[in-house]
């Protein structure tokens, strides 16, 4: 395979019969498969096979799914174009030369080039939206607490959503439907996903729909993916929605929110990796300390170490008040803002990037500008909310997404709306 | 790293209270770069105090007995075991 859409290819079959049986699956490789290995795309992890299955992965092959292999992205997430993996970048099938997204970009990628029918992806600032926008295919980040995070290795988790991939809006959401629902084994999920029927929603009937177009969310946006998002505004519109445009104020300081939030939880929950229990090993010369920060230089790329410094840094002594505390803040106030657009719109629309996809190479010098592009996914997360990114059309053959919000747990109206353009 | 320059210094004490190794190149490197983004998360100073509305529950299940992930199986992955142990460095 040219793109090198997966780390491990691997067929794992389901049941018989059930609402997926005959469909294929691509996995992202930081979500746990019983006996087959699971990466996250990093030298730590590139032995390591778990001994159990995530909740997502036993409910796939419950429904009957063939789950056909081990999706590349972003090491442990950290990136926006999958080409922080270890085991190498994978290529864009909609628009050869450049990166696929991130951090689900394997995923996106499986779709877009028939590999799968469907696949998962996890979403904890976007990297399910962005892939899904780069590639040209549907991708959901569901709300906060509607999918089981049971056996995803975690990297931000009051952000991360497991999330699903496919052609059409319609074949995303029968995937949400098998993953959604309550799980014991993750206590912060909610059961309003219990009995969802969320592929019949896809009707693709937006008469009377109220759209919000945050204005901030256009301004600094490529010309081009400005022009195609206009495009697919008024096709909603010809269809019997109707748009104004809303103020959020809060979401200029989402980014700086989002990365001091995920890089000091990033800097917790990567603290397990230490080359005791699995991973790569430090070997035994020298004390603790010593074995540990070698087993995580070797075992960790630029990124990652990059985050987890970072992060270590926000939460020191200090300087946790300058700026976890004030992500916080602003994490309450983006929430504020979404939710009182919401009483005004039915749904809130803007481009998924705000730039269509980087040539290969292009970004991976500048982390800073990088961490830029997620500006329109990132304030989703810190809102808890839900929302879809469904292909808009193309600027320079270049594939453009639009973004749908929803209010928490509106999955059925993002699925109604965005399944009116796929 | 208060003001607006990273010393190497502070990457270095950073780095040693996250328990990774770093040789000089990456430290001069990441000097430079979390100077550019600390710069930026000090627009985070306009954000106004906010009142959080915590809308949160305990979720709780009864401390029973069960079965889980017997210990051949949890130490499968381990680099080195010793009599059905994690086998980890000296402690000092």
């Amino acid at each position: 395979m040219s793109e090198n859409i997966f780390i491990t290819e691997e067929r794992i079959e389901g049941a018989d019969d059930g609402p997926l049986a005959g469909k294929t699956v691509a996995v992202k490789d930081n979500i746990s498969t019983a006996g087959v290995r699971t990466t996250c795309g990093s030298k730590m992890l590139e032995e390591y096979v778990p001994p159990y299955d995530a909740t997502v992965v036993a409910r796939l092959k419950e429904a009957g799914a063939t789950i056909v292999g081990k999706a590349n992205m972003d090491e442990f997430g950290m990136g926006t174009t999958t080409e922080t993996s270890y085991f190498g970048e994978t290529d864009n099938p909609a628009a050869p030369g450049h990166v696929p997204g991130g951090s689900s970009g394997g995923s996106a990628a499986a779709v877009a080039a028939g590999e799968a029918d469907l696949a998962l992806g996890s979403d904890t600032g976007g990297s399910v939206r962005c892939p899904a926008a780069f590639c040209g295919v549907v991708g959901i980040k569901p709300t906060y607490g509607l999918v089981s995070r049971y056996g995803l290795v975690a990297y931000g988790n009051s952000l991360e959503q497991i999330g699903p991939f496919g052609e059409t809006v319609e074949d995303a959401a029968a995937l949400l439907d098998v993953i959604a629902g309550s799980d014991e084994r993750d206590a912060t999920t909610r059961s309003e996903g219990d009995d969802a029927n969320y592929a019949d929603a896809a009707t693709g009937d937006v008469d009377g729909l109220q759209i919000g177009v945050p204005t901030e969310l256009l301004e600094g946006a490529d010309e081009g993916v400005v022009e195609t998002f206009w495009d697919a505004i008024a096709e909603l519109e010809d269809k019997g929605a109707s748009y104004h445009e809303v103020s959020l104020p809060s979401v200029e300081h989402a980014v700086e929110a989002y990365y001091v939030i995920a890089m000091s939880e990033a800097s917790s929950n990567l603290a397990r990796f230490d080359g005791v229990r699995y991973g790569h090993s430090g070997g035994y010369d020298g004390n603790w300390n010593e074995t540990f920060a070698k087993a995580r230089e070797e075992g960790f790329g630029d990124e990652v170490k990059r985050r987890i410094l970072l992060g270590t840094y926000a939460l020191s002594a200090g300087y946790h008040d300058k700026y976890y505390k004030k992500a916080q803040d602003a994490r309450a106030w983006v929430k504020q803002d979404f939710d009182e657009a919401l009483t005004e719109a039915d749904v809130l629309a803007s481009p998924t990037m705000p730039v269509p996809p980087f040539e290969l190479g292009e970004s991976l010098d500048d982390p800073l500008k990088m961490y830029l592009a997620d500006a329109n996914t990132t304030p989703v997360n810190l809102a808890d909310l839900p929302a879809i990114s469904v292909p808009a059309g193309e600027t320079d053959g270049l594939p453009v997404g639009l973004q749908l919000v929803g209010p928490a747990f509106g999955e059925e109206r993002l699925i109604r709306a965005a399944s009116a353009l796929a | 790293m208060s003001d607006d320059a990273v010393s190497p210094e502070e990457v270095r004490h950073v780095a040693d209270l996250a328990r990774v190794d770093l040789d000089d190149d990456e430290v001069d490197r990441f000097a430079g770069q979390f100077a550019d983004i600390l710069e930026y998360f000090e627009t985070l100073d306009e954000v106004p105090e906010v009142d959080r509305e915590a809308d949160l529950a305990n979720v709780m299940r009864p401390d029973e007995e069960r079965p889980s992930l017997d210990s051949e199986e949890a130490l499968r992955n381990a680099p080195e075991t010793e009599d059905g142990y994690f086998k980890g460095p000296n402690v000092s």
